[in-house]
C-alpha cells in the first residue's frame, strides 16, 4: 500500500504540462478550426459532405479525446488548480484574442452573415455552404447562418457539456443538471425546429396537410420576443392553409405565452429559476458548459451588483414596452381578423397584470421589506405609465400607442442592442473577459422576471450551515452571476437572490460543505435566516 | 472610546465588526504589519494553487472600512504601555487607546531542529510566508513538507497541485490519528497515498536540514538516517501564540496570553482573542487554547459585548470543526475522541469502497449522543449541534437521521445503512423516519 506513483509527480510546476496524447487531440481540435477558416474562401470541395463531416468529427474526437486525457488521470474532485495562471482564463492574452474573435464572429453572423458564405441571391458559398448537406438532412432547406451558429451552439454545449460532467463527475447534481442542459438544446432548440421546418416543406404540407412554425417550445416570452412579429403570430394563427395548422401554430403561441405566466410561476415557485436558467436554457446551457472556464471572471463588486439591477430590470421593462406596442399595433391592423383577442382584452390584460403588480408592491410590505422606496416608487410609476398608456391608445382613434404610428423600430431596436448586441456580441463574445454570464446576470429579461419571482415567491434557497464558513472565497470567486455568496455565508445567512441560476458550483467548490441547494417552507422571517455572526 | 485591535485577522475583524454594530459613535483601529486588509488566511493555499487571487480572499471591500468608520493601520506595534494607555510603533509613532484588543494570532513552532532557520525552511501561516514560499517554488525539485496536522496536509496539497514532487513526513503512525479515530486517519492516509500519489512517511520525524554552498536547504536526514534531497522545508508542526508584546507590557501569560472568562488579560482593559488568547478556566474537557478559524470569530462578538455593553462571558460553544484532506472533507460536531473512551460508545459505518464514513459517539448506559464525525459526507451544523446540546438519544437520532444530512441534491444518501448497522449490532429494530430534506430538518429543530 505505501507504494508511491511518482508519475503523477515529475513535471514542472509552473508551465501547464501537456501530455503528447493532449496535445494530439488539441490538434485535431486545431485541425476542424483550420478547415472552418478554410471554408470562408469557398473552394468547391469544402462544399462535400465529407468535409463538414470531418469538421464535426474532429470537433468531437478532438474535445471528447482532449477531456478524456484531462480529467480521466485525476482522481474525482474540484479541478480549478492553476484557473487564474493561464492566460487563456485569467484575462491573459490568449483570453483577450479568444474575445475578440468570438467577438468578431458574432458581429458577422447578427450584420454580415455575407463574410461567412450568405448569398441574398443564389446557393451559399463559404462556410455556410459547409453546412447545407446537414441542413438539408434535417430540414430539407439549404442553411443560413443560424443553421450555422445553431449547429456550433449545440455541438459546443455537448462536447463541453461532456467535459463539464468529467470534471465534475463526483457530484450527482452537476452531472443531472448538464444532461438536462445537452437534452434541451440538442432536442428542443435544434432538432425539433428543424424537424418543424422539414415538415413545413411543400411536398410535406402536401403530403400531410399540415404545415407548422419553426419555434423552439422552451422558449417563452420575453426570450422570444419576435413571436409577436405580425409575420409570426400569422404564422402561428393563419388557417389559411388548413385549421389544422392553424391551431397548432395557435397552441404554440398560446403555450409560448401561458409558459410565462403559469408553468413558470409553479416550476420557479418550486425550485428556484435554476429550473430554467441552468437545467433548460439554451443561453445557460452554452454558459454552463462552454463558458465554464471562464466562471470566476464575473465582478463581485457591490457596485457591478448596482449595476445589474438597474440594467436587467431596465431591460425587462424595454422588453415590456416594446411587446405590448408590437401586439397592440398588430391587433389594432387586425381588428377585423376575428381573432378571439382583440385589443380590448389585450389592454385589459396588459392592465390588469401590472396594476395588480404594483398593489401587491404596496399592498404586501412585509414582503417587498427589502426593496428600498425609491424604486418601489420608481417600478410603479413604470408600470401604471405603460398601463395608461396602452389604455390611452385604446381610446385614440389614430391608432398610435406610445405616441408611435409604426412599432416597428421599437421592436427593431430592441432586436439590435439587446437581442444582438446583448446577448451574442456581448453575452458570449466577452466570456473570456467577464465571465460567463453576462447576458443572463445584466440583460436577460426572462432572467429578471424569474429573479422577482424567486426572490419574492418561491422556496428555493442557498442553505448555509450554521458557523462552518471560513470566509475562504472559493463560493464567491466561482460564481458565474457575480454574486458575492461569502457575504451570506460567513454571517451564517442563506442566500436569496433573485439573480442566483442554481448552478450548485458554489456548493461544490466549498471546502467546509457550507452550502447547499434546497426547497423548502420558511422558517420564521425569512428564508435567508438571521444574521448569526 | 477608542478601541485599538491589534491584529487584522478574523479574531481582530470579529471584534471591530461587532463593536460597530453594537456602537456608532466609537472610534475602532485595527493594526496590522501584515497586509492592509483583511484576508482569509484560511485561503492562503488556493492562492498558491490559483484557485484564488489575493484579491478573491478578502471578504471585504475596500469601503467597507471607511463606511464603517474602522481606522486600518499598516504599522507593527513594538510597546504597550499600559500607565499611559499608548502603543508604540517601530517608526516611533505613538497611538493612545482606551481599550486594548490583542488579536496577534500565532507563528509555527520550531522544535530546535538544526537547519531550521536556512533559507527555504519555513511555515505557513502568513501572507509573507505565500511570498516566500511562491519565490522559493520556482526552481524547486522536490519539496518536504514536514508535520502530521491541518497545515502539513495543505501545504503538501499546494505542491502536489503544482506537480512539485512533495515528501510529507509525519511523526505519527496514522496521520492525525491523535485527534482523528483509527479508521478515519486510516482512510486520510489513503486519501494522500492512494488517491493522490504523494509520498508520505508514517512515523518518520525530522532529524536535521542541510544547507547547501549559498545557505539554501539542501536535504534533510530523518530520524532513520534517511537523506531526501529538497529545496524547500516547510515547518508544520503546530503553532504558538504570538505574545512578544506581553513581557514588556506587563501582561500574565503562559503558552498564550492568559485571558479571564471576558477575555481579559491580567492587565485591566487589555484583552486578548483568537489564536494568542488562552483562557485560564476553559470548560471541561475543553483546551485552552484553540487555534481555529471559528475560535476567533466566536470570541469577537462576545468581547464586543464586554467593551461596548460591560462583562459578558465566553463561553466555548458545541465543538465543531472541519477540514479538507485534499478532496476528502470532514466535518465534526461534538465531542470526538481518537479512541472509545471508557463507557462510550460509537457507531461506525463506513463506504465499502468510497471514502466515506459516518461515526457517532454516544453514551453507552444512557444512548445519549455526544458527537459526529464525517468523512466525505456533510451533514447539517443545527441538527447535529441541536441533537447534542438537547441530549437526544441515539435511537432518535437515528430514526431521524435524513434531517442531518446536508449533501448536495442527487447525492446517495446512507442513513438507512447506519440504521442497518445499528439494528444489526443491537438486536433492535429501528426505521429511518425522516428522509433528507429542509422540511425534516426544521421539523427537528422545531421539536
Amino acid at each position: 500500500m505505501s507504494q508511491v506513483d511518482t508519475s503523477l509527480s515529475l513535471a514542472n510546476p509552473h508551465p501547464r504540462n501537456m501530455s503528447t496524447s493532449q496535445k494530439v487531440f488539441l490538434a485535431l481540435v486545431g485541425v476542424a478550426i483550420t478547415m472552418i477558416f478554410i471554408s470562408l474562401f469557398g473552394a468547391a470541395a469544402t462544399r462535400e459532405a465529407t468535409f463538414l463531416w470531418t469538421i464535426l468529427g474532429l470537433l468531437t474526437v478532438g474535445g471528447v479525446g482532449y477531456t478524456w486525457e484531462t480529467y480521466s488521470h485525476e482522481a474525482a474532485g474540484i479541478k480549478n488548480n492553476g484557473v487564474w495562471f493561464f492566460s487563456e482564463s485569467n484575462r491573459g492574452a490568449l483570453g483577450w484574442i479568444f474575445g475578440v474573435a468570438l467577438t468578431a464572429f458574432y458581429i458577422s453572423l447578427y450584420w454580415f452573415p455575407e463574410w461567412l458564405g450568405l448569398n441574398s441571391e443564389g446557393p451559399n458559398t463559404g462556410l455556410i455552404a459547409v453546412f447545407d448537406p446537414l441542413s438539408k438532412m434535417l430540414s430539407g432547406n439549404p442553411a443560413s447562418q443560424w443553421f450555422v451558429y445553431g449547429t456550433f451552439y449545440t455541438i459546443s454545449i455537448l462536447i463541453l457539456g461532456v467535459k463539464f460532467i468529467w470534471k465534475y463527475r463526483h457530484s450527482n447534481y452537476h452531472k443531472i443538471r448538464t444532461l438536462s442542459i445537452m437534452f434541451f438544446q440538442t432536442a428542443f432548440a435544434f432538432l425539433i425546429p428543424e424537424f418543424m421546418a422539414r415538415l413545413n416543406h411543400q411536398e410535406a404540407i402536401q403530403a400531410t396537410g399540415v404545415s407548422v412554425p419553426y419555434y423552439d417550445l422552451k422558449n417563452m416570452w420575453p426570450l422570444n420576443y419576435y413571436n409577436f412579429d405580425g409575420y409570426r403570430i400569422e404564422a402561428m394563427t393563419n388557417d389559411g392553409l388548413n385549421s389544422l395548422t392553424g391551431n397548432l401554430g395557435f397552441i404554440m403561441l398560446v403555450v409560448g405565452i401561458s409558459s410565462i405566466f403559469i408553468i413558470s410561476p409553479i416550476l420557479t415557485y418550486f425550485f428556484g429559476k435554476r429550473w430554467y436558467c441552468s437545467w433548460v436554457c439554451g443561453c445557460g446551457g452554452l454558459a454552463e458548459t462552454a463558458g465554464d472556464p471562464f466562471r470566476h471572471l464575473s465582478d463581485k463588486s457591490l457596485k457591478a451588483w448596482r449595476i445589474e439591477r438597474w440594467l436587467i430590470h431596465g431591460v425587462l421593462a424595454f422588453a415590456v414596452i416594446m411587446t405590448v406596442a408590437v401586439v397592440f399595433s398588430y391587433l389594432n391592423q387586425h381588428d377585423d381578423a376575428g381573432y378571439w383577442i382583440t385589443k380590448e382584452i389585450f389592454t385589459a390584460m396588459v392592465s390588469i397584470t401590472l396594476l395588480g403588480l404594483t398593489a401587491l408592491l404596496w399592498l404586501r410590505p412585509k414582503l417587498f421589506s427589502t426593496i428600498s422606496p425609491n424604486v418601489k416608487v420608481i417600478a410603479s410609476i413604470i408600470m401604471v405609465a405603460i398601463t395608461g398608456l396602452t389604455i390611452q391608445a385604446l381610446f385614440a382613434s389614430n391608432g398610435k400607442i406610445f405616441f408611435m404610428e409604426d412599432t416597428y423600430p421599437l421592436r427593431k431596436w430592441y432586436g439590435f442592442f439587446i437581442g444582438a448586441a446583448f446577448s451574442g456580441v456581448v453575452g458570449v463574445g466577452f466570456y473570456p473577459l467577464m465571465g460567463s454570464r453576462v447576458w443572463c446576470r445584466f440583460g436577460c429579461p426572462m432572467a429578471a422576471i424569474l429573479g422577482l419571482q424567486q426572490r419574492f415567491f418561491s422556496r428555493f434557497r442557498i442553505t448555509t450551515n450554521g458557523g462552518q464558513c471560513i470566509s475562504c472565497g472559493n463560493c464567491s470567486t466561482y460564481c458565474e452571476m457575480g454574486i458575492d455568496v461569502r457575504a451570506y455565508a460567513q454571517r451564517g445567512q442563506n442566500i436569496v437572490r433573485a439573480s442566483c441560476v442554481g448552478c450548485g458550483v458554489c456548493s461544490a467548490v466549498c471546502p467546509r460543505g457550507v452550502l447547499s441547494l434546497e426547497n423548502g417552507p420558511n422558517t420564521g422571517n425569512s428564508r435567508m435566516d438571521d444574521v448569526r455572526y | 472610546m477608542h478601541v485599538v485591535i491589534i491584529g487584522n485577522g478574523i479574531a481582530g475583524v470579529s471584534v471591530a465588526r461587532h463593536v460597530r454594530k453594537l456602537d456608532s459613535d466609537c472610534d475602532i483601529t485595527m493594526i496590522s504589519a501584515e497586509t492592509d486588509f483583511h484576508w482569509s488566511r484560511t485561503a492562503l493555499m488556493y492562492i498558491y494553487m490559483g484557485h484564488m487571487t489575493f484579491e478573491n480572499t478578502q471578504p471585504y471591500e475596500k469601503f467597507f472600512w471607511a463606511k464603517n468608520r474602522i481606522k486600518l493601520i499598516r504599522k507593527y506595534v513594538t510597546q504597550v504601555d499600559p500607565e499611559k494607555r499608548t502603543l508604540t510603533f517601530s517608526d516611533g509613532d505613538a497611538l493612545p487607546y482606551d481599550k486594548l484588543v490583542l488579536a496577534t494570532g500565532s507563528s509555527p513552532n520550531k522544535f530546535g531542529w538544526p537547519g531550521q532557520d536556512l533559507a527555504g525552511v519555513q511555515g505557513m501561516v502568513s501572507y509573507n510566508d505565500l511570498q516566500s514560499m511562491e519565490e522559493y517554488s520556482r526552481d524547486l525539485k522536490h519539496a518536504v513538507v514536514v508535520g502530521g496536522g491541518l497545515i502539513g496536509i495543505e501545504m503538501a496539497e499546494m505542491f502536489h497541485s503544482r506537480h512539485i514532487p512533495v515528501t510529507f513526513l509525519v511523526r505519527e503512525e496514522s496521520f492525525w490519528n491523535r485527534v482523528m479515530p483509527p479508521d478515519e486517519s486510516a482512510m486520510i492516509n489513503r486519501e494522500i497515498r492512494n488517491t493522490h500519489g504523494i509520498d508520505l512517511r508514517l512515523g518518520t520525524e525530522l532529524k536535521e536540514i542541510l544547507p547547501d554552498e549559498n545557505g539554501r536547504v539542501r536535504c534533510i536526514i530523518t530520524n532513520e538516517g534517511e537523506e531526501i534531497p529538497c529545496q524547500f522545508v516547510g515547518l508544520t508542526a503546530g503553532v504558538h501564540p504570538n505574545i512578544d508584546l506581553a513581557a514588556q507590557a506587563g501582561i500574565e501569560t503562559h503558552r498564550g496570553f492568559l485571558v479571564d472568562k471576558y477575555l481579559e488579560t491580567s492587565v485591566k482593559d487589555i484583552f486578548a482573542v483568537g489564536d494568542c488568547a488562552q483562557l485560564r478556566h476553559p470548560a471541561s474537557g475543553r483546551r485552552p487554547i484553540e487555534a481555529v478559524w471559528y475560535t476567533g470569530k466566536h470570541m469577537g462578538p462576545v468581547l464586543a459585548q464586554t467593551l461596548v455593553n460591560g462583562h459578558t462571558e465566553y463561553v466555548q460553544k458545541t465543538w465543531f470543526n472541519s477540514a479538507k484532506f485534499i478532496n476528502l472533507e470532514y466535518q465534526v460536531y461534538g465531542d470526538v475522541a481518537s479512541e472509545i473512551r471508557d463507557g462510550e460508545r460509537h457507531l461506525y459505518w463506513e463506504h465499502p469502497h468510497d471514502h466515506k464514513s459516518v461515526r457517532i459517539v454516544y453514551n453507552a448506559a444512557t444512548g445519549i449522543v455526544t458527537g459526529f464525525n464525517l468523512m466525505g459526507i456533510r451533514y447539517r451544523s443545527d441538527v447535529c449541534i441541536k441533537w447534542i446540546e438537547s441530549q437526544a438519544s441515539i435511537e432518535e437520532v437515528l430514526q431521524n437521521l435524513g434531517a442531518a444530512n446536508f449533501d448536495p441534491e442527487f447525492f446517495r444518501s446512507y442513513e438507512r445503512e447506519l440504521v442497518r448497522l445499528y439494528n444489526e449490532q443491537n438486536n433492535t429494530d429501528l426505521k429511518l423516519k425522516r428522509k433528507k430534506g429542509l422540511r425534516n430538518a426544521f421539523a427537528v429543530l422545531k421539536s
